[in-house]
């Protein structure tokens, strides 16, 4: 994970120097977009869930927490996904685990978009004292093991809700996206058009909404993807161990639940296999998403 | 290369004192009482659960002011006293994670070296082959989405399960004890073999994409060209690109730690393998605070350690550090 974000920060400072007038800069970048065929792929898988968990829900009568079922039955007509070992149908917990994914993934994505923007571009953009301090902190966070503290948390919160759970991991996993927004902000503010934008009198805040920013808006998209992706595998493994919220089917909780039931040892892989499998292609789908997104964002990275 | 190691050393004593501050501060500035939890877990009568109460209050220093159990809680880590477990009732926290943290070192560090070498390497070679780059690349992104308790799930269900080729769970046969013969050595490494294999698998896919990018980034740089113009081989070009994707990628090590060590968490749990992270398990399910405080404290101390070796290890690829010029 750690890597690709590398690779991303590389590639986006080339990206910024490809400048173009607004509207030939879109039509050509949709041109490139549908022509590249991991963005393609990416978007199309992560975008097949996306519908699954929206409209799923409606395709089944169960609900997730709901028994009465067989016990235990292998995928059928009536159950497309089989059902537990108690009779829970496992289609109607998986489609909701995957509400939860999405959900989880995008608040919290938020929230470390959020937090690392305002390091970021205040660390890069002020410099001196205030960058010191800034790095400083963040290099602290960096550090420290995310899972780590959020066990912690969370063992002692009893995290209630999803929301909750999507705000305690993007308020601990923004410092790499922090310290990569600092750099890319840092070679920007030294820019001509900066300098004339400070010659004419904005004030700082302004020129970072109105010059940076804008300027690696591709790039900030793609830090956003990554904490997407990331954010959901963090999710699954606190979900997993349970300190998720238990009121609330996702994926983790599903595996969770499947493991203590013994779903290995009684062969019921249907109930294991659909919400790891589901993960994977998600974050998988997103991941490869990215690295179309900076070929299209990025031309010295395409026709490879 | 002093100032180096120095600027690193006060970064990790501040993280370090940071975290155990959080550890000190999340049970007592969270609402709900610790203690609470562990008397309703002894399902006592009330007037005895009162008694007990004020004992375990005491006896935990939960009545001193709280600069004093700040102190308190300090003194006891120089110690290695983290306290009595509530789970396993009869030890102490430290004993039961000093058990745990061998396995999970036995999983960790060669699941972190391998996975690191075998991962630049394919890297650096999907950079110039074709064929590899259109195979390799895509199992790489799928290997570094997968959840490792899900894979470990996978690994298990198909190799132990179905064809029966590896143990379910465990790190030896019950029949055993651990000792020095080869019967032991045996049953211990088909046992590990899983565990291991997921670590593995999951690491290598974000280091052969980090490699195979950071090459390509580099074949790009002028130094490249220069050489090329120079009508250097190839072979010496890439020689060159590899050393300087070497460097991002260690720094990138370092900061992999934690999301590895969270992925062993969890894979231990999946094959009940006796580490840490089984134990974390055990802790959570019990409601056993101190454990997780100490378990937390353990990890920290660890992953900085190891943040620690790599700037080492750092300071002798890197000839700049040495000489004291900054990085571009």
């Amino acid at each position: 994970m750690t890597t690709l974000e590398q690779s991303t920060e590389l590639a986006a400072a080339d990206a910024a120097e490809h400048v173009l007038p607004p509207r030939r800069r879109r039509n050509e970048t949709l041109y490139f977009a549908f022509r590249n065929r991991k963005l393609v792929v990416g978007l199309s898988v992560v975008l097949f869930f996306l519908v699954l968990a929206v409209v799923g829900p409606w395709l089944t009568s169960a609900s997730p927490f709901e028994f009465g079922y067989p016990l235990g039955e292998s995928p059928s007509t009536a159950h497309w996904l089989g059902t537990t070992a108690p009779g829970q149908d496992v289609f109607s917990q998986f489609v909701h685990g995957l509400r939860a994914s999405f959900l989880v993934g995008a608040v919290s994505a938020c929230v470390a978009s959020v937090i690392a923007m305002a390091v970021g571009f205040t660390a890069g953009y002020r410099g001196g004292a205030v960058d010191e301090a800034l790095t400083m902190v963040t290099n602290v966070v960096l550090v420290i093991p995310t899972i780590a503290v959020l066990i912690i948390v969370a063992a002692y919160l009893h995290v209630g809700s999803l929301l909750w759970e999507a705000v305690l991991i993007g308020a601990t996993s923004w410092p790499w996206a922090a310290r990569s927004i600092r750099a890319q902000t840092f070679s920007l503010a030294a820019r001509e058009f900066v300098s004339l934008a400070r010659l004419s009198g904005r004030r700082g805040r302004q020129i970072v909404i109105h010059e940076i920013a804008p300027n690696m808006s591709s790039y900030l998209f793609l830090v956003f993807i990554l904490l997407f992706g990331g954010s959901i595998l963090i999710a699954a493994t606190l979900d997993f161990l349970g300190l998720g919220p238990s009121q609330v089917m996702s994926l983790g909780l599903m595996l969770n639940i499947a493991v203590s039931a013994s779903a290995l040892q009684l062969g019921m892989w249907w109930w294991f296999i659909p919400p790891g499998l589901a993960i994977t292609a998600i974050v998988g789908g997103l991941y490869v998403t990215n690295v179309g997104l900076d070929e299209v964002f990025n031309p010295r990275l395409r026709d490879r | 290369m002093n100032r180096y190691l120095a600027r690193k050393i006060v970064l990790y004593l501040l993280t370090f004192w940071v975290a155990v501050t959080i550890d000190w501060a999340i049970p007592r500035l969270m609402p709900g009482d610790p203690i609470q939890g562990l008397i309703s877990r002894l399902q006592t009568d009330p007037t005895g659960a009162e008694e007990l109460h004020g004992y375990f209050t005491r006896s935990f220093g939960l009545d001193q002011p709280l600069w004093k159990q700040y102190l308190n809680f300090w003194a006891g880590l120089v110690h290695g006293d983290l306290g009595p477990s509530i789970a396993y009732i009869g030890s102490s926290v430290s004993e039961l994670i000093w058990a745990a943290v061998p396995y999970t070192l036995a999983l960790l560090v060669p699941a972190i070296v391998l996975s690191y070498i075998a991962g630049n390497r394919v890297g650096a070679l999907a950079a110039r082959r074709k064929w590899l780059d259109s195979s390799a690349l895509p199992v790489s992104y799928l290997l570094t989405a997968t959840p490792y308790m899900w894979l470990a799930l996978v690994l298990v269900y198909v190799l132990s399960f179905r064809l029966g080729l590896f143990p379910v769970s465990g790190a030896y046969d019950f029949s055993l004890q651990p000792a020095w013969t080869w019967e032991f050595a045996r049953s211990f490494l088909s046992h590990w073999f899983l565990p291991f294999l997921t670590l593995f698998l999951v690491s290598f896919g974000g280091w052969a994409i980090g490699m195979r990018n950071l090459i390509i980034y580099e074949l790009e740089a002028d130094y490249a060209s220069y050489l090329q113009a120079l009508g250097a081989p190839s072979r010496l070009i890439r020689k060159y690109a590899y050393g300087n994707a070497v460097l991002p990628q260690m720094t990138g090590l370092a900061l992999a730690l934690g999301v590895i060590v969270g992925g062993a968490l969890v894979t231990e749990i999946v094959f009940g393998y006796p580490g840490v992270g089984s134990l974390t398990i055990a802790a959570i399910q019990n409601r056993d605070y101190f454990l997780l405080q100490g378990i937390f404290f353990f990890i920290i101390v660890g992953v900085l350690l190891a943040n620690f070796l790599v700037d080492i290890a750092y300071v002798f690829v890197d000839p700049r550090t040495r000489t004291g010029i900054q990085g571009s």
